[in-house]
Parts: C-alpha cells; structure tokens; sequence
C-alpha cells in the first residue's frame, strides 16, 4: 500500500445520498416509515399509474435547504426537476425525477482532518430526487427465475451530496463521510442510519502519476454500506488500478460493485450502451423559486454545527483537539458532555469519564449515550467523590460499572460496599507494616539495591486495603518507612 | 428531409424490437417531427427565458401529512394492476445482476 501511494496521487470523489427524515414522501402522501409489509406505503402516484400528479413535500424541500446551508453550499433561486429516463424494474415511472442542469445548491465545503491537519474538501451540488424501490432476487422468494419488487422506497426523498475530486486517501474519504454524517444528524434532517439504507456512498476512484494534471480513469464503486467497506472498497481499488497501470494496461472506466466477503470490487455487467438519461424538464411540476428570506429562515433553524461546536469546547472548556472530536461526533454525547459540566466544573476530567469508561460500557453493550442508566447528574455527583477524597480513581471505576449494572447511585453504593477511601495516617501504616513483615526476602532485596522492588510494596499495599488506600498518602508513607528501615 | 434520428440507438433506448421495414417507416416519420420543430431554430430567441412549463406558477406544495389515497387493504387491488404478482410483490422478469 505504502508503495503504491508513492507511486500514484489516488484521487477520490464521493457522492453520498442522504434520506431526508420526513414523515411523507417526496411527490406524495405516502408514509416513509422503514420495515413496513412489502408495498404498504405506496400509492397511485409513486407507482406511476397514468394521469396522477406528484406535488412536492415542502418540508421535504425545506431540508434539503438545511442540508445545502449546513455544508456551506449557496442555495440557487431558481429550482427545477428533471426526468431522468431508464428501464429498471424498480423504478414503476420509466424515469426518476430529480435535478439536473438546476440543482438546489452549488459550491459547499465541508472541513475534515486528515493527518492532524485540517483540510477543506469542497462540494459540487446538492439536488433533490426520489428514492427508487428495492428488488429481491426471486430465489429468496420461491422463483430463481423472477424478481420481486417493493415500492416502499419508492419515492422516499433523498439529496445527492456530491463532492469534488479532492480526496487522496481511503482514510480521507472516510473522515469525510463521518464528518458529513455528523453534520446532517446535527441538523436534524436525516438520520443517517446506514443500515436502513438512509446514508449510502459511491466513490469515484482514479489514479494518476504525481504531478500530472489530467485526472486517469475511473471507476465508481457501489455497494458500499458501511464506513468500514467504503475504506477497504478503495483500497483495493487503489491496488487494482496500479497493478494495470504498472503493466502498461489502462483503466476501463466503468461502475464496479463491492463484494464484502471477498473484499474484492467486480465489474458489474457492461452495458451495451453509455448511459443515456436523455434528462428533461419535469413537465408535472412546477419550478421551484427560493427567495433569500426564505433561505435565512432556514437558516436561523440551524442549530449549532459540529465545526463550531468542536471549535467553542477547545476555548470554554479547554479541551485537547481529540477529546473535542470525539464529545462533538454525535449531537447526544456533546449535549451529555455540556450537561455535566454545568454540574461540576472539571471539563478535562469530565471528558476523560465520559470517553473513557462511560463510552467503553456503552460500546461494550453497542447501546447510545441516549440510553445511558449514568446520568450526567449521577456521574458528576461520582466526580464530586473523587474529588473530595471520598474515593480514588480506581476504587470509581468499579463504582462507575456498578453504577451502570444497577442504576443505583455512587454515594450509595460506596456505602453499601464500605468503599470509603482510607486516610488515616494510623490504618495505612497497620497495612504496610503487615505488608513488610509478609515480605522479608523482597525487602531485603529492596535495602541491597533493588529498588525497582517499591512499586511492588505500593501494588501489595493498595490490594491489601482492597484498592480503598489513599495512593497518594501509601507512596509518601511507605518511602518514609522503607528509608527509615 | 434530415438525418438526426439513429433508429437502433432510439429503439434500443425505448426497448422496442423493429423489424427493417418499421425501422424505415418510423426512421422517416420521427425525422420528419423533428424537422418540423426545428422551425423554431429559426427565431431568435436570445431575449426569452426558458420555459419549463406552461403554466405561470411558483412553488406549488404540498404539507408533509400522512395520508392513503387508497385504503391499506385495498393495496391488493393496487398488486392487481400488475402483469404478475407473488407474497404482496410485484414480480417482474429476473433482473441480471
């Protein structure tokens, strides 16, 4: 891999689209809601009987406004849909309306880190259209020789994101997708479930040697349904287009699927023909006309975006770049992070709770910060513990884990279980006292020089008081005792 | 009369079979429809706006309001309109993937 990116500049478009979380679709009243019975949300218009008219979802419209003014994209005054025409047994019409030579919105940027540097990845368009259905291949259904087909999807609205080639790494495009993704949840106007199918990606792949101009072939990879594939999918793109160039071969441009078990791409069949959409103007619907008031009403909609976000927790809180991209990746966990530091007021140690063992039993259990059995109020109220010396940081995690198997609260449990931290001068020496007198050799070992041996005291000092001895007061009394000794 | 129409490459995109004669026949009329809306190549114009519909209207919506046109278990009579259908599907010839 190494080898073939210092031979090649990889160059990476990506086109995402995003299903927009209305409770209707697009061109009609239809519900959008996911795992219905095959067919349920459908009707004479989005399955294209003759003589109905589509009339467009204004919240719809209204989100894709959200979408474009989130990515930074000026939102053009005058809209238009356009017919794009093909046969596929999934698409009832003959054609899928959608935008064409007047899309919603033009020349957006979205900023994402890449080797610890930021970089700004700009956007083409962003245009409306309507989702197509989903075929079943009929061996699953009793006839390998049929399809079977549901419309539910049909109609669904989407917005197509389309960036520019300015990728140059899987690791790039993925830090845009996530980045993208958490700016559309953010705004409230998808949720991105990439399971469901309502956040899918192609990429567009070339290579091309350092420092020429023109861009090489290409090839779009699809089938790509989850982060993880989007990465891996390129990446063997990226082999496979440097061994033929490497051969003197060329790239046949051309749509290639992934297969995720054989974490391979193949080419899907090739068409007789270069697509032709003969693309027109969506006689059945009106243009679209999207004034500047119109556009800040939106706008103020808009809540506060990850970029601010991550930007306002490094000034008020504080906070390392790392900790600030991870709080802010996801809406809920920000709002979780703020809430606590309303109640106590250690942002950093906070932070490393929430990222460190809050989020790790969360994971563990693949459940959000939504369902979280820790409150902001009891975590904090377990920081406030560690911070008066009540308990010590290792003592409050098994608190924590305690605290998220039973919901009970920290002061609670540190009582039932008798976790107080001990302080006493006097208790603490009748442990290391004990300590030493059931280690001779190793104290011994100790006074002849080996003095590497004084973590081991601390560690059999800290177990013998079942982890509840102040560190802190343990190391300074057992370094005065064993000099004395 | 002109040349524009490429009779393969429109019966292959409309998914239509022709034989020679059709071919000829339907070559010659389609030509000929063209030819008669190229007369408007002929005025100039450069001061009009482009008219993608006939009607003079803007922004015409609908709410996002759930509502069923036709009644969940009429959804059959939906199925129904279809050549072929199977399990609540529409079943169509194998799609070659």
């Amino acid at each position: 891999m190494m080898d073939t990116q210092s031979r090649y500049e990889v160059v990476i478009g990506l086109e995402v689209h995003c299903q927009l979380n209305t409770r209707t679709k697009i061109f009609c009243s239809c519900s959008t809601e996911f795992g219905k019975e095959p067919n349920e949300n459908t009707c004479p218009i989005c399955l294209g009987m003759p003589g109905v008219l589509p009339v467009l979802n204004k919240v719809a419209l209204e989100y894709a406004i959200k979408a474009s003014l989130a990515t930074h994209c000026e939102v053009q005054a005058l809209n238009r849909f356009a017919r794009k025409n093909y046969f596929y047994p999934d698409l009832p019409k003959g054609y899928q309306i959608s935008q064409f030579e007047l899309p919603l919105a033009r020349h957006g940027y979205i900023k994402i880190r890449a080797n610890g540097e930021q970089k700004t990845i700009n956007l083409t368009r962003i245009h409306m259209e309507e989702d197509a259905g989903k075929s079943i291949h009929g061996e699953n259904l009793g006839h390998p020789d049929k399809s079977y087909v549901d419309f539910n999807r049909t109609g669904v609205p989407l917005v197509e994101i389309v960036s520019e080639p300015e990728m140059r790494s899987s690791e790039e495009a993925r830090q845009y997708l996530m980045e993208l993704k958490s700016i559309l949840e953010y705004s409230e106007v998808s949720d991105c479930n990439m399971e469901e199918g309502s956040f899918r990606c192609d990429a567009n792949v070339s290579l091309r040697p350092f420092g020429q101009k023109e861009f090489g072939t290409r090839t779009e990879l699809k089938n790509l349904n989850s982060f993880k594939f989007v990465q891996k999918a390129i990446d063997y793109e990226v082999e496979r287009q440097a061994q033929l160039l490497d051969q003197g071969d060329s790239v046949t441009q051309e749509t290639r699927l992934y297969d995720s078990n054989k974490n391979i791409t193949y080419s899907m069949r090739s068409k007789e023909e270069a697509h032709d959409y003969r693309y027109f103007p969506e006689p059945d619907l009106v243009p679209v006309v999207i004034d500047s008031e119109w556009i800040e009403k939106v706008r103020q909609s808009l809540p506060e975006l990850p970029e601010q976000k991550r930007e306002r927790f490094l000034k008020d809180f504080g906070l390392p770049e790392f900790d600030a991209e991870v709080l802010t990746a996801s809406r809920p966990l920000a709002n979780y992070f703020e809430q606590c530091t309303g109640l106590f007021d250690k942002p950093k140690i906070i932070s490393n709770w929430v990222m460190g063992e809050l989020l790790k039993e969360l994971n563990n259990e693949n459940r959000s910060i939504e369902d979280s059995p820790i409150s902001p109020e009891m975590l904090t109220d377990m920081l406030k513990l560690i911070d008066k010396g009540t308990i010590n940081g290792k003592i409050a995690k098994s608190v924590l884990e305690e605290m998220y198997q039973t919901g009970k609260p920290a002061e609670a449990i540190v009582k039932e279980k008798g976790l107080t931290q001990i302080t006493d001068d006097s208790a603490i020496e009748k442990i290391i006292d004990e300590v030493l007198a059931n280690n001779p050799n190793q104290l011994n070992d100790f006074k002849n020089g080996k003095e590497k041996l004084f973590g081991f005291f601390v560690g059999q000092v800290m177990k013998a008081s079942k982890g509840q001895a102040n560190p802190a007061q343990v190391n300074q009394m057992l370094k005065e005792k064993l000099n004395a000794s | 009369m002109s040349d524009k129409i490429k009779i393969d490459h429109v019966a292959q995109l409309a998914r239509l079979k022709l034989t020679e004669e059709e071919k000829a026949r339907f070559s010659e009329q389609l030509n000929q429809i063209v030819d008669y809306i190229d007369q408007l190549n002929e005025l100039d114009t450069s001061s009009t706006e482009p008219t993608s519909h006939v009607l003079p209207l803007n922004n015409v919506f609908r709410e996002d309001e759930l509502k069923r046109i036709v009644p969940v278990d009429s959804n059959e009579e939906l199925l129904k309109l279809a050549p072929e259908h199977d399990k609540g599907h529409y079943k169509v010839p194998q799609i070659i993937s």
